[in-house]
């Protein structure tokens, strides 16, 4: 339950184990296979790996032709990269035609840490976000990581999984459920429900511990699947519980609090409040660093609470 | 420069052509009628093809990377048998199968979607290489346009498909030598384009590309583990007198004194 692992390295282990249950996987990576941990499946399965060196743009469009051939492509890149500078060929060439190509997109959000604001993709979700047809899962923990992958190879069309860099400890159980598109509750509680994506599930269980000790029972959902969007999930919590908060790693704008605000929007009267990146880009620290300066800890996350309840 | 250098297939496939523009009253003439001969050379006699099964898995691909020719396109496989010919008299409208540009999801016989100029080429070099992947022996044709070599992913796909050996994979440029805002040595200069090619690892030759014959001939060549490049010397507007050469013409309708001229220059007779 505990083990703590970095999501790029369980995301290139479960490539593995897919690919040993089904032939058809072949893996592509743009020259960063030793950092989006897809170096994992090169070295069991050098046959089935693509390595289309520093073109982006290329890789994607390839996939979608490996697609077409009745292949199951997983190409990987930074997630800035895949989703911005090629952007165009995966609307394009991969979701205007729901080619099965699947995106495991490392180094994503401001956790990249000391690379800096050029590496820190804080618009990737809202990019993939307005794509038809796209599928995206952002999963919390090496264990979601691995739930993702498997449900990924499932499903017919286009999914982005959203890799974060961190090691992070494992939250969730093999057990906990992982339905693409229903929001998981991790926690019950009375007076707010926290919805968190991503790296931010951890900060927020911790946020409600601590909220806990001062008597406010804090709900926690992850939400695993930004598209389909759960919208009944959030519709019940927000009858339910009458406050809700969103968390995020990534842009305010076009992720999860969009998400979110969007189905809310004329169909609920709770009380709403969006914690993540506000417009702005990311700079080179520390992700613990980072996170408190851009106000994303287990106290930002209690303090927004608070204000919801009081 | 006339109609009568033209095969009676050639012939045949213009005046579709013209037709479904005419009756459309949008799409793109010039960069349609420059590639005709290059579809016939392929599709009539070198790919391997069957229009009963379009979805063949042992077919051989064509990417129209240059998608805005897809008439020409339309007008071969509806001449072949993919779809029925009325079919054509559609395009662009509302309740088609027939696009703007090719769709794989809507139309029997299209390969790849493209559109988006500089992505088919890199398609098709996921094509080829998932044919070497699945140890098949189809090839892979691509139809890149001369503006649409400016794109810088046609340079990321050259150098994939010459690192991958890719010796099932043709690359055929309808060398027109114009694009929308004017000749390609005015807009951006494409310099010694089959010595660009050559440099990147392809097996190179130039053909008259209004010959089907020496396209079909060049494009069958196989060059032991690298990919072929066909410059195809073609005109723009070929067929019709007054597009020939002419950069107006790639995106411009035809009233119908323009439509009864060209189809009397290709055989008379409207057929509308």
């Amino acid at each position: 339950m505990s083990e703590a692992k970095s999501l790029r390295v369980a995301y290139g282990e479960a490539l593995v184990e897919l690919g040993a249950a089904n032939e058809r996987v072949v893996v592509l990576d743009a020259d960063l296979a030793h950092a989006t941990m897809t170096s994992l499946f090169q070295a069991k399965y050098p046959d089935r790996f693509y390595n289309f060196g520093l073109a982006e743009a290329n890789m994607m469009c390839a996939a979608a032709g490996f697609a077409h051939s009745g292949l199951l492509p997983f190409a990987s890149t930074f997630a800035l990269f895949g989703t911005g500078r090629a952007y165009e060929q995966i609307r394009n060439s991969v979701a205007y035609v729901n080619a099965n190509v699947k995106f495991g997109l490392s180094h994503s959000g401001l956790s990249v840490g000391e690379d800096g604001g050029s590496h820190q993709s804080v618009e990737d979700i809202a990019l993939m976000r307005v794509v038809p047809n796209m599928t995206i899962f952002v999963p919390c923990d090496p264990v979601e990581t691995r739930k993702a992958v498997f449900a990924a190879a499932e499903i017919d069309g286009p999914v982005y999984i959203r890799v974060a860099r961190p090691v992070v400890e494992t939250i969730t159980a093999p057990d906990t459920p992982f339905v693409p598109g229903r929001i998981v509750l991790l926690r019950e509680g009375s007076d707010v429900c926290i919805l968190a994506t991503g790296l931010m599930v951890k900060e927020a269980l911790k946020a409600s511990d601590a909220l806990a000790r001062e008597g406010i029972r804090a709900a926690v959902a992850d939400v695993h699947t930004i598209k389909p969007f759960d919208s009944e999930f959030v519709l019940a919590a927000a009858e339910k519980y009458g406050r809700l908060l969103t968390v995020e790693e990534h842009s305010v704008i076009g992720g999860l609090g969009s998400a979110v605000a969007e189905t809310l929007a004329g169909a609920s009267a709770a009380k709403f409040r969006r914690l993540g990146i506000r417009d702005k880009f990311g700079y080179s620290g520390k992700p613990a660093d980072l996170f408190e300066a851009f106000g994303l800890t287990p106290g930002h996350i209690a303090s927004e609470c608070k204000a919801l309840v009081g | 420069m006339g109609h009568d250098s033209l095969d009676a297939t050639a012939t045949r496939l213009r005046r579709d052509i013209l037709k479904m523009l005419y009756l459309c009253q949008s799409g793109h003439p010039g960069g349609s009628l420059s590639c005709v001969e290059i579809l016939e050379g392929l599709y009539y006699r070198t790919m391997r093809v069957d229009p009963a099964r379009p979805a063949w898995e042992d077919r051989d691909r064509l990417v129209l990377s240059k998608g805005h020719a897809c008439p020409a396109l339309y007008a071969v496989l509806a001449d072949l048998g993919f779809f029925p010919r009325e079919d054509l008299w559609r395009l662009r409208q509302v309740d088609s199968h027939l696009q703007g540009h090719p769709d794989m999801t809507k139309t029997p016989g299209v390969d790849v979607n493209t559109g988006s100029l500089g992505q088919g080429l890199s398609v098709a070099v996921g094509l080829a290489l998932a044919a070497k992947h699945k140890r098949k022996d189809y090839r892979v044709y691509a139809v890149v346009g001369d503006g649409e070599v400016q794109e810088g992913m046609i340079w990321e796909a050259a150098m994939a498909a010459s690192h991958y050996k890719l010796d099932n994979l043709v690359v055929l440029l309808d060398h027109n030598g114009l694009q929308i805002d004017g000749p390609n040595e005015e807009v951006m200069g494409l310099g010694d384009i089959v010595a660009k090619f050559s440099a990147f690892g392809f097996d190179c030759e130039e053909v008259d590309g209004h010959d089907a014959e020496a396209v079909a001939a060049a494009a069958g060549r196989r060059a032991e583990g690298r990919p072929r490049f066909i410059r195809c010397r073609t005109v723009k507007g070929k067929g019709v007198s007054f597009m020939e050469g002419a950069a107006g013409w790639h995106g411009k309708p035809m009233n119908a004194q323009e439509y009864e001229t060209a189809m009397k220059e290709l055989g008379g007779g409207q057929d509308v």
